[in-house]
């Protein structure tokens, strides 16, 4: 065993092992440790969103553009921009920013909507594209597969697959009672989605333990100074 | 039998699986591990880019995805320092970029690689999807300095970079949302470059249809994909190092469901539930 002398692989054991206390009962040890992380998760997200955006895609861009610099020489003064590079005109989503904060004074609170049209217009349209794209479009090719491919295991997947994506959606039709051939379908569906449930639980599980195993491994062989 | 069980105080549970958990990374079992052909694939589509090509790798996880996501991260970059390769690395995970840049670092340092020259960390920017379209107007339009604050534009690495289409794959590690769900919906179905992916064993079901249908070359789930990817490169980390303990984990909660059953079926059967 060689314990470490770092001061902050020590702050951080002592954390780790008062949130495990909450494993036995609820204690002034698990609170102290979950009080400080939102404290100081907060100051950091605030601190680290200052400088990784305010500063460098407003303030720095802004600033250059009142004092007149321009994109290059042929091209200067307040408003002077090329794509990637807004100068002056980011007064716009400042001042859409800013529109936000209005929500904290009562009468003029609903100027923050405009602000919000944008942002919800904006990621609407992104995430509509993008599922159509990338989900919709994609997946419903891939899922057409020859049912035969020559090859007696791969041709049972594909059959495996097609009856399984069948009958799951089968399921989900609410228009027709479930009774006879469609009653029957959408019961093998449920089955196959309790294999799905399961196999996302096993992953669950992994994931969960992973979590466990790596503050284990973080107090053997940073805290501790033990090898495995 | 059946009182004791109904009794027990979950607590117990709670000891035993940190024992099970504990022992074997004290006293390491070396249990068979088998390589998935999703992990094969994952290797094989980073071993067939062009030697000193530039790569996209966003790490978009925080200390959360510790276990899991740097044992991924540190196999994929030693296999692209490989191969020359240089790497841009970009974070949208806010509690991210500093643990990121630490992994990435240490890796390239072993590497003897040059931070700005073989590789470039430029930090984390908020805007998640938005991000992802503006880089395809410009790399360096989304991120005009870097996580060090350097101008993005000045870096050697950043001058053969311009979008999308200057890199021949991505290499997507992420933790949840935003992460590779994203990358596939705006990057890889839009500008079609080609991608694999390593994420969290619990988001893992969710990308096997991307796999299925090509949009995800390969995959590494969790802590067990990354134990298989250090398998095929030869290396023993944290991965590896834990999968003992994994292995235990795992039986124990399926002794505990099956046994959780029976108390439940002997219940029913005694008409007491």
């Amino acid at each position: 065993m060689n314990l470490t002398h770092d001061l902050s692989v020590w702050i951080a054991a002592l954390l780790t092992l008062a949130v495990f206390s909450f494993l036995y009962k609820d204690n002034p040890l698990y609170k102290f440790a979950e009080h400080l992380f939102v404290g100081v998760s907060a100051g950091y997200y605030i601190v680290l969103n200052l400088w990784t955006v305010i500063y460098p895609n407003m303030w720095e861009p802004l600033t250059k553009s009142l004092r007149g610099e321009g994109v290059d020489a042929a091209r200067h003064g307040m408003f002077a921009a090329e794509l990637g590079d807004y100068r002056g005109w980011l007064l716009i989503p400042g001042l859409l920013g800013v529109l936000l904060f209005t929500r904290l004074f009562g009468r003029i609170g609903w100027m923050s909507r405009w602000s919000l049209a944008l942002i919800i217009g904006v990621y609407a349209g992104i995430k509509t594209t993008g599922f159509a794209q990338g989900d919709f479009v994609a997946q419903v090719q891939g899922s057409l597969q020859p049912l035969w491919t020559g090859q007696a295991g791969s041709s049972l997947n594909a059959i495996i697959f097609t009856v399984g994506l069948m009958t799951s959606l089968l399921f989900f039709f609410y228009s027709r009672e479930h009774k006879g051939a469609l009653g029957a379908a959408s019961k093998l569906g449920i089955y196959f989605l309790m294999v799905s449930f399961g196999a996302g639980y096993g992953y669950t599980v992994m994931s969960r333990v992973s979590l466990l195993i790596g503050r284990f491994q973080f107090l053997l062989q940073d805290w501790l100074g033990i090898r495995g | 039998m059946l009182r004791f069980f109904e009794n027990l105080d979950r607590r117990w549970l709670f000891l035993l699986m940190g024992l099970l958990v504990l022992l074997p990374l004290l006293f390491p079992l070396a249990l068979p591990l088998t390589v998935s052909p999703r992990v094969r694939n994952f290797h094989d589509a980073i071993a067939k880019i062009p030697d000193g090509s530039t790569v996209l790798m966003p790490c978009d996880y925080d200390p959360g995805g510790i276990p899991e996501m740097v044992p991924m991260t540190r196999t994929a970059l030693k296999q692209l320092f490989d191969k020359n390769c240089k790497v841009v690395v970009i974070c949208l995970w806010n509690g991210g970029p500093g643990l990121v840049d630490r992994v990435v670092r240490s890796v390239a340092d072993e590497n003897h690689k040059v931070d700005g020259v073989d590789w470039v960390n430029l930090g984390f920017k908020e805007g998640r999807e938005a991000v992802m379209v503006v880089m395809g107007q410009g790399i360096a339009n989304a991120f005009p300095r870097d996580y060090k604050g350097r101008d993005t534009r000045s870096l050697p690495i950043m001058k053969r970079v311009r979008d999308y289409s200057s890199f021949p794959l991505l290499v997507s590690i992420s933790s949840g949302y935003p992460g590779t769900k994203e990358w596939v919906q705006q990057v890889q179905s839009r500008f079609h470059l080609p991608m694999v992916a390593g994420v969290t064993a619990v988001s893992a079901p969710e990308y096997y249809p991307y796999l299925q249908s090509g949009q995800l070359l390969g995959l590494l789930g969790g802590m067990a994909g990354a134990a298989e990817y250090e398998k095929i490169r030869d290396e023993k980390g944290t991965a590896t190092r834990g999968m003992d303990a994994q292995s235990m984990a795992h039986v124990f909660v399926a002794i505990c469901i099956l046994l959780g059953n029976w108390v439940q079926w002997r219940k029913r059967k005694g008409g007491t539930a």
